[in-house]
């Protein structure tokens, strides 16, 4: 479910703001406990290839769906896969959704809402119905078409889970553009005759990314959950290959011989999704001028 | 709140105890399509009609042919013109009498309707005569060995000729049949409500007035309601649940071998896509089938519950093979094969499967054996709607893909084997093998077949355009309660005889 | 005010006409013949043509839109290819389901997000304002189809508390009804607590440092009486204007819960339509929804315009 996003204020990032923010972020415990979460299934994706766990597609048919013993401290999976090492090669598939759908939506959302708040008129006009369209059709609802319009794997479910966040950027962005405009340094450089480019990327854009900074944060948890739901759904992850929401597609038909299936990567997707969540507070908190 | 919803839990049971003698709630796997015997496509849609709608013919647990509504029959010397009797003081459940005319009506409309998908099964008829109120000739044009078995399936239920031609092909919406309950309402997705046809000529083998049929598609879901006692019957309990359902005494588990099978189709002739080496060249074909060990496959994703095979018909049915036993899986052998067809140092084959769990998890465990004989299988996921266009299109290399089964053994080959048959997605073309199936298609002897049937068998294991895995076993979960079930291998629920006691 | 929703339905007429270009190309879109997809197991290739011809797929696709413009202005949304029922008809019988698993899903929101809400913001600070924030926060990140298995396992197959799933219209036994829901509704709810209390927090931080609470605590009014009568009565504007918001959400949100719970409902049948590639029924939902979504977000509008006293006067 997408969050509906708290307005961040608006403000420049100078130097001495950028600091003062690192300062309020750092002293922003749970944030900081987000923080620590997401660096460290981070670092587990990174790390799965030399750390030393079993191949994660290697199968066993001694081993099938054994419970957490030594040597699988999580358990075996339906075909005796090793279930830590899926969950740790998961965290790859699922942290990429998160993160490269986000970048998806951030690509075309950004330019969009800038376009739609600085030019406005007709340029506006079309692309604010365009997204409301889109924005009337339910998220989910939306990625699942999509998903089944380009056919079931990770890289298409990314693409539509990033399609479907889309609109939330353009709308973000382009409120934001269009408070910013109307400052008058911006206007005064007008004024002046700056090129459109330069006021862009001077003045505008510096303060759009705050708050997109912050909904792009709470977007990767939604982003996480979602890749889950449609594996879930079977159009996400396939098989062999390892992701959290896949795995729990599986785990829901062994869920009384084998629990520790299920349990697991729902942990750790609750796990990694609090942690963006908290992140993206603690951003948010962190970059509002209005509180101190 | 805990102890306040425990108590009503208790209320509930109780009063859910007290009703349930009345109503039998039977879970289904999916929701049935419309209901029609003419339109209608899915096999829980078959379901249904079990207790909807009666046939000519039916069959017994050992799959003998024996009467419904038809009480006996007759062949002519050259087996070209078939009488029936039928049973008399029979009713729709509309009051319409059921006599020839109405089984005369039937078969036209099965045949001349235009939305009929059963047109192909009661192509051999060529007309149909009355010889008396309950009397009726069909006539063919050449024999037809498999017309009895489509008469105790769906083209052999008879539906209300009043109803049917008030309705047209809206008919689905309020069926009218002869069968032991009659419709009564229906909300797709949800439910279907049947109620007892008092005037059922069977009437005392029926012991509730409703019958209802709950589709519930997550096999643990659908499984707990049996646990929690919200419905009495379940049809396809999953084969890794069946320990857990056995060590439950508030659970029977009834189960049968099905009349169908799994495999892998290959595209040996279906477009240019046939055009590799497994499409090509059958000794990969024969080495992908020699490096899967069947019954650790079974053993893994079914808990051995199922049945290996490596022919259309299960090694328990009359019609198995004996001359070609299920093979011992031999990695070497696969490699000498794959060696000689040009890739000692292994190939790379593309299999295409639906994205749901249970064909997913067989092709993992088919990829990791096919591994080991240097054949790396990339799978390719797709929706089942997709994959089935790709398949019809020749889109497709190899597919994973099955066949629900059908009482006669033409139904689980020729269509899929001959030339030009209406699912041979394959592509497969051999004119031995074409003479063989039709010949067996127009004689009643049984040996005579079963001859047939074995000599296109040789050629299609060494043609190999489809390689069988297993045949899945239909097991069905009944409450404690349930008494007089009868497994049928063709997945069937009949109610005759079914009780349940408190 | 009338004037303000005027312009508002005008502006949503082109919004709806793109919905319904963007869900008809879908049909383009998708790969999977619905022809095919509802042939099953025989295909008979004379059947399916007449069916193609029948339902108008051989037609070109902008004259197939038009056909069903013209059918949906007249209340006609087409005929369902799985099972032969108008989807208007399948439209009204699903409808109520959903909405009354929306409606428990809001009662459970509510009941635990606002008061939670409430008391973070007045012990702002605390260990109780963390605890809340964390619980919010954790119902947030549980998938909720994760969430929902997990209960039917415990509360119904281990405890035997509530029926595994299924629906019972209130019509026919209402407690029954209410009973099977509860768990769906829950599980649904869960999420939207947690956004509902962290809004709620919001709003009332926001109140709770405004003037008229300070001139209130001045006054010398009790505190429990400036907290629910003066200051939760302001951040109430907000409040309401995201429930309305988060109406529609939940109706896309009951997609998964209704999935697990095999509830009748809104989500069940979009998901199985998709997946059986039958258009109209894809159509008629989304567009449906998208019409529901664009009312919602006026009732927004409307209600943020009605409860704000200054904007009223303007």
């Amino acid at each position: 479910m997408a969050h509906v996003a708290e307005p961040a204020g608006a403000e420049a990032l100078d130097a001495k703001s950028e600091s003062r923010v690192w300062k309020k972020f750092r002293s922003h415990r749970s944030a900081m406990l987000g923080g620590v979460i997401v660096l460290f299934f981070v670092l587990l994706a990174i790390l799965a290839p030399i750390l030393p766990i079993p191949d994660p597609t290697a199968t066993d048919w001694g081993a099938v769906r054994k419970a957490p013993s030594l040597a699988h401290p999580m358990g075996t999976d339906e075909i005796g896969r090793d279930v830590m090492s899926r969950l740790i090669w998961g965290a790859r598939a699922s942290l990429m959704a998160g993160v490269l759908s986000v970048a998806i939506a951030l690509g075309i959302g950004v330019p969009l809402g800038i376009a739609a708040g600085y030019f406005g008129g007709w340029t506006d006009s079309v692309i604010s119905r365009c997204t409301e369209a889109l924005l009337a059709a339910p998220f989910l609802i939306l990625a699942i078409a999509l998903a089944a319009f380009l056919g079931p794997s990770l890289g298409n479910a990314m693409i539509a889970i990033g399609l479907s966040a889309t609109p939330i950027f353009i709308r973000l962005t382009r409120g934001q553009v269009i408070s910013v405009a109307a400052e008058d340094y911006v206007e005064s450089a007008n004024a002046i005759g700056l090129p459109t480019m330069k006021i862009l990327s001077r003045y505008i854009f510096p303060n759009v990314l705050p708050p997109v900074l912050v909904q792009a944060t709470l977007t990767v948890a939604t982003a996480i959950i979602a890749e889950a739901s449609l594996s879930f759904l079977g159009l996400g992850q396939q098989p062999p290959a390892p992701s959290w929401g896949s795995m729990l597609n599986t785990a829901k038909n062994f869920l009384n011989q084998a629990p520790w299936m299920a349990l697991w990567p729902g942990i750790a997707i609750f796990l990694v999704v609090l942690g963006f969540n908290l992140l993206g507070d603690g951003l948010r908190d962190a970059l509002d001028p209005r509180e101190t | 709140m805990l102890r306040k919803l425990t108590l009503t839990a208790v209320l509930m049971g109780a009063s859910a105890l007290g009703a349930q003698a009345q109503d039998l709630r039977i879970a289904l796997q999916s929701d049935a399509d419309v209901l029609d015997p003419d339109q209608s496509r899915t096999f829980v849609g078959r379901i249904v009609y079990t207790a909807l709608c009666d046939k000519l013919v039916d069959i017994t647990p050992e799959l003998e042919l024996i009467g419904q509504l038809a009480t006996d029959w007759s062949w002519n010397d050259d087996q070209t013109q078939l009488t029936m009797q039928l049973r008399e003081g029979v009713t729709f459940h509309d009051g319409t009498p059921f006599n020839a005319e109405a089984v005369a009506y039937n078969i036209e409309r099965s045949q001349t309707l235009e939305e009929s998908r059963r047109k192909s099964e009661v192509a051999s008829i060529t007309g149909t005569e009355v010889l008396g109120e309950y009397e009726i000739r069909l006539d063919l044009e050449q024999p037809d060995a498999t017309l009895l078995a489509q008469l105790a399936d769906r083209a052999g239920m008879m539906i209300s000729p009043t109803a049917a031609r008030e309705a047209g092909a809206d008919f689905g919406s309020n069926p009218v049949c002869s069968g032991p309950f009659a419709f009564d309402n229906r909300v797709a997705q949800d439910r279907i409500v049947l109620k007892k046809y008092a005037d059922y000529w069977n009437a005392d083998e029926i012991n509730f007035e409703t019958v209802t049929y709950l589709p519930i598609p997550d096999n643990t879901v659908r499984l707990a309601n049996l646990q929690s006692g919200d419905v009495d019957i379940v049809d396809r309990v999953s084969a890794t649940d069946l320990e857990q359902a056995k060590a439950d005494p508030k659970v029977q588990i009834e189960s049968a071998v099905s009349l169908g099978y799994q495999g892998i189709t290959i595209n040996v002739g279906n477009g240019d896509k046939a055009k590799n080496p497994l499409g090509e060249d059958s000794k990969i074909r024969r080495a992908l089938s020699l490096a899967i060990d069947r019954e650790a496959l079974n053993q893994v994703v079914f808990n051995g519950a199922f049945a290996a095979g490596n022919q259309p018909f299960p090694p328990n049915s009359p019609w198995f093979d004996p001359d070609h036993p299920i093979p011992e899986r031999d990695v070497e052998a696969a490699k000498a094969l794959l060696a000689e067809a040009g890739y000692p140092d292994g190939i790379t084959i593309e299999i295409q499967a639906p994205n749901s769990t249970e064909p997913q998890q067989v092709m993992q465990v088919v990829q990791a054996m096919a591994a080991e004989a240097g054949i790396t299988i990339e799978i390719v996921s797709k929706e089942f709607a997709t994959m089935l266009q790709d398949q019809t299109a020749g889109d497709y290399t190899a597919s994973q893909v099955g066949w629900s089964g059908r009482v006669d053994p033409d139904g689980n080959i020729h269509q899929f084997l001959t030339t030009g048959g209406g699912i041979n997605d394959s592509g497969y073309s051999n004119a031995q093998v074409d003479e063989y199936l039709n010949a067996a298609r127009v004689t009643n002897d049984t040996a005579e077949r079963k001859e047939l049937y074995n000599k296109a068998r040789d050629i299609l294991m060494e043609d190999s355009p489809l390689v069988y895995l297993y045949h899945p076993t239909w097991i069905w979960g009944l409450a404690e309660g349930v008494e007089g079930f009868t497994p049928y291998a063709d997945g069937m629920i009949r109610l005759e005889g079914v009780s349940l006691s408190e | 005010m009338l004037a303000f929703i005027g312009r508002r339905i005008l502006v949503a007429i082109p919004t709806i006409v793109l919905i319904s270009i963007f869900v008809f190309s879908l049909q383009q879109l998708l790969p999977g013949d619905p022809i095919l997809a509802m042939a099953g197991e025989e295909r008979d290739p004379e059947t399916i043509a007449f069916l193609r011809e029948k339902y108008g797929f051989n037609d070109p696709l902008p004259v197939q839109y038009v056909k069903w413009v013209t059918g949906v202005v007249q209340g006609d949304l087409g005929i369902s290819l799985r099972s032969n029922q108008p989807v208007s008809e399948l439209l009204l019988q699903k409808l109520p389901v959903t909405i009354q698993l929306a409606i428990m899903a809001m009662i459970f929101a509510i009941a635990i997000g606002v008061p939670m809400g409430i008391v973070s913001a007045v012990k702002k600070g605390t260990v109780l304002d963390y605890a809340a924030n964390l619980i919010a926060l954790s119902g947030l990140s549980i998938p909720n189809f994760w969430l929902g298995i997990m209960l039917i396992l415990l509360v119904s197959v281990k405890w035997g508390l509530l029926p595994a799933s299924g629906y019972v219209p209130p019509g026919e036994d209402l407690w029954l009804s209410i009973k099977t829901m509860l768990m769906p509704a829950f599980v649904l709810g869960t999420a939207l607590a947690a956004t509902l209390m962290r809004h709620t927090r919001s709003a009332m931080l926001g109140v709770l440092k405004s003037d008229y609470v300070r001139t209130a605590r001045a006054k010398g009014l009790k505190e429990r009486r400036v907290i629910l009568k003066h200051a939760f009565r302001n951040a109430l504007v907000p409040i309401v204007t995201l429930m309305a918001l988060l109406f529609g959400e939940l109706i896309a949100g009951a997609v998964l819960t209704e999935q697990i719970f095999t509830i009748p409902g809104f989500g069940k049948l979009v998901v199985d339509a998709v997946f059986n590639r039958d258009y109209a029924v894809v159509q008629g939902i989304v567009l449906c929804t998208a019409v529901g979504f664009i009312i919602m977000n006026l009732v927004a509008d409307a209600a943020y315009f009605a409860l704000n006293p200054r904007l009223r006067k303007q």
